[in-house]
């Protein structure tokens, strides 16, 4: 590493290959502490690229039932921030190259303290943050004390962000732009994959760095389809119903619970794997 | 944190940031910024353009019936004056309430809801969307969306269409599509999330009209702005009948809309006393409450920064009363602020209080008052002896209690 990122030097070697790179969203906690451990640690393995690491909140106002309830199924089993970087901590210690960027909301954030968050972030490993209620706007708040410690901030770019407010959104952005393939929540379905792939492009008249699309990427035919034009897939809603599908009648963990994620993660990279590259 | 210092001015809030000091702002997703952008622009013009003065002025005349009377409860200040000899003190302060209950739709809520809701037809917003705790928001916007022939969906818990079945019915009577929201605590917050999806999902026809002083800027300023006509009439009223200034009000607070509305002109009059009334549910100490500022911290939910019922890792936690209308756990960040900097001073009265008063209002003054107003009572109660009989004190009355009667009645059966 010659002084790039983790983020950088991952998205540079998935170019090299010619493919995107596979961007996997788990709850941290869902079910339960150890079995989301295990489930990390199979991550890359299986093929993640990057994992988004879902910070739980009572009120997630973005997210769609999916990621509702494996944040209610994570704070039942008693999931806090703290035990979140306590987890990405011991991820980190086994695993030292696929970066690790945590997605939730600021309220968590808020309440730890943004120092001093910051700082343990950083020391347990963790490579940038998607803060789904901070606008630039508030960049203020954890935005630019983010960048200021060497953390990544990574902004959502929306439909509704239009070319006036882009460069505005991309200003403080840093790691890569996380593109929301719709109006609306997590867990829903493209209708147009046509204007995906335009609206990517238009980022990418604006930035250089790597853009990555999610919200309503579900199968390994999806994942391929948006594959083909933008530099990273985001796959979450259909990995924590992986989860929620493999539980108990009591809602515990069973054998299955890992393997159910790890095997819809191979497909969804083979899918990013088999999907020719437009010319960029 | 460090305290703050005392302003020139109490009502020149909030900045071009949408701060009240450090609380407010705008914590949405990034697919509503541009939302609430257009929507301050729209705001911002609308209040420069007489025409929708007008609009609104004469809704509020001939739809709403404003202006609501300011009305001497002789009765009870005649009570509260013998409960203060029977202690030995010759006080007992001259008591008015502010009859926000005789508002078309029974509540203060009106007020705001016709206000956004011509603003939604300048946008040339066709569907409407809200939140609802007790009901009486959903109904207004409802009786706003039936009046301009507008869609109306009404986002309300799926606990509170249970215990609020009466204002479900009317929503839908006036056609109005009722979803019960059954994510998270199934309660108002979960009705706001749903809503905030909901516009996130429809952005481009869609108006979010919020039900009271919180949510990103510009709402809580916005509806701070529709709901002033309530202090701004008091004052006018009291120049009449006394031809002085009140010397203090008194307000329920749940979102805190009402009290924002009655308190907002006298801001900056020093000599008024100033009282919110949060709801303290079973009591403050059981940690079952809805007092965000009396047992709450610093948080950020909902799009603004304000004072939240949280626990150790910033979980929201359940707010807990026996009014669906205070129900919440969080309060407008324009309180926040005037809590931290010593403007308004806040109370709390809890669930059996507020039915003591409630009963008590009935019974002497022939207003059966809406339980979240009857917080505002229970406190007058304690003040009114304490005050001197030329004291003069305002309640607002923000609603009248006949949804709440099934659920006393109830209550007091089981006793």
């Amino acid at each position: 590493m010659t002084g790039m990122t983790r983020i950088q030097t991952r998205f540079a070697a998935c170019a090299a290959e010619g493919r995107a790179a596979l961007v996997t969203f788990v709850t941290a906690g869902d079910p339960d502490f150890e079995t989301a451990s295990a489930i990390l640690h199979a991550l890359p393995e299986a093929g993640a690229d990057i994992i988004e690491l879902g910070v739980p909140f009572t009120d997630p106002m973005a997210d769609g039932i999916p990621v509702q309830l494996a944040g209610q199924r994570a704070l039942k089993a008693g999931q806090t921030l703290k035990k979140t970087l306590a987890m990405v901590e011991a991820f980190r210690a086994a695993e030292h190259d696929t970066p690790i960027v945590l997605m939730g909301y600021y309220n968590p954030i808020y309440v730890y303290g943004v120092e001093r968050f910051l700082s343990d972030a950083k020391a347990a490993g963790v490579d940038g943050l998607i803060v789904v209620d901070l606008p630039p706007e508030e960049d203020a708040e954890l935005c630019l004390p983010a960048l200021a410690a060497g953390v990544n901030f990574i902004r959502l770019a929306t439909p509704t962000t239009d070319d006036k407010r882009l460069p505005k959104v991309l200003q403080n952005t840093s790691g890569f732009v996380y593109y929301v393939s719709m109006t609306g929540v997590t867990g829903g379905s493209i209708a147009n994959y046509d204007a995906v792939g335009e609206a990517v492009a238009r980022i990418k008249r604006h930035t250089d760095l790597p853009v990555a699309v999610g919200f309503g990427v579900k199968t390994a035919a999806d994942a391929a389809a948006i594959a083909k034009g933008a530099d990273g897939v985001v796959v979450g809603s259909s990995l924590v119903e992986r989860v929620r599908l493999s539980l108990d009648a009591q809602g515990k963990a069973t054998e299955k619970t890992v393997s159910a994620v790890t095997s819809l993660v191979a497909e969804l990279a083979a899918g990013v794997r088999s999907a020719a590259r437009a010319a960029a | 944190m460090n305290a703050p210092h005392t302003p020139n001015t109490y009502r020149s809030g909030p900045d071009e940031n949408g701060r009240f000091g450090m609380y407010g702002g705008r914590f949405v997703a990034e697919t509503l910024m541009p939302l609430i952008l257009e929507l301050e622009q729209a705001y911002e013009a609308a209040k420069a353009d007489p025409a929708y003065h007008a609009e609104t002025a004469y809704g509020l005349k001939h739809y709403v019936g404003r202006p609501s009377p300011l009305y001497y409860a002789e009765r009870l200040t005649e009570y509260f004056r013998d409960k203060a000899a029977a202690s030995g003190l010759s006080g007992g302060a001259k008591i008015y309430l502010k009859r926000e209950e005789l508002n078309h739709t029974g509540s203060h809520k009106v007020n705001n809801v016709l206000g956004q809701i011509l603003l939604a037809r300048r946008m040339g917003k066709k569907r409407i969307i809200a939140e609802t705790g007790a009901g009486q928001h959903g109904v207004a916007t409802a009786t706003l969306c039936a009046r301009y022939g507008l869609e109306c969906i009404v986002y309300m818990g799926a606990v509170d269409v249970a215990r609020q079945a009466p204002n479900v019915f009317r929503m839908q009577m006036l056609g109005a599509t009722v979803v019960p929201v059954e994510s998270g605590t199934k309660t108002l917050k979960d009705a706001m999330n749903e809503a905030l999806r909901d516009w996130v999902t429809n952005v481009a026809d869609t108006f979010y009209c919020i039900g009271t002083v919180a949510g990103p800027h510009p709402y809580p300023a916005m509806v701070r702005d529709f709901q002033s006509i309530i202090g701004k009439e008091t004052r006018e009223q009291m120049q009449e009948l006394e031809g002085r200034l009140p010397d203090s009000l008194i307000a329920c607070i749940g979102g805190g809309s009402n009290a924002m509305g009655l308190f907002h002109p006298f801001l900056d009059d020093p000599s008024v006393e100033i009282y919110g009334v949060e709801a303290a549910g079973h009591g403050i100490p059981t940690g079952l409450h809805a007092a965000s500022l009396t047992g709450g911290a610093p948080g950020v939910l909902h799009g603004n920064r304000t004072y939240l019922l949280m626990d150790a890792d910033g979980q929201i936690k359940d707010a807990h009363s026996i009014s669906a209308g205070l129900d919440y756990p969080g309060i407008g960040p324009e309180h926040s602020w005037l809590h931290d900097v010593g403007r308004v001073s806040y109370l709390s009265a809890t669930d059996e209080e507020a039915l003591e008063a409630f009963q008590l209002i009935s019974k002497l003054e022939g207003i059966i008052p809406a339980l979240e107003s009857a917080h505002a009572l229970a406190r007058v109660a304690e003040l009114a002896p304490k005050k001197p009989q030329d004291h003069l004190m305002v309640v607002n009355l923000s609603g009248r209690g006949d949804k709440d009667i099934p659920q006393v009645a109830e209550i007091l059966a089981a006793r």
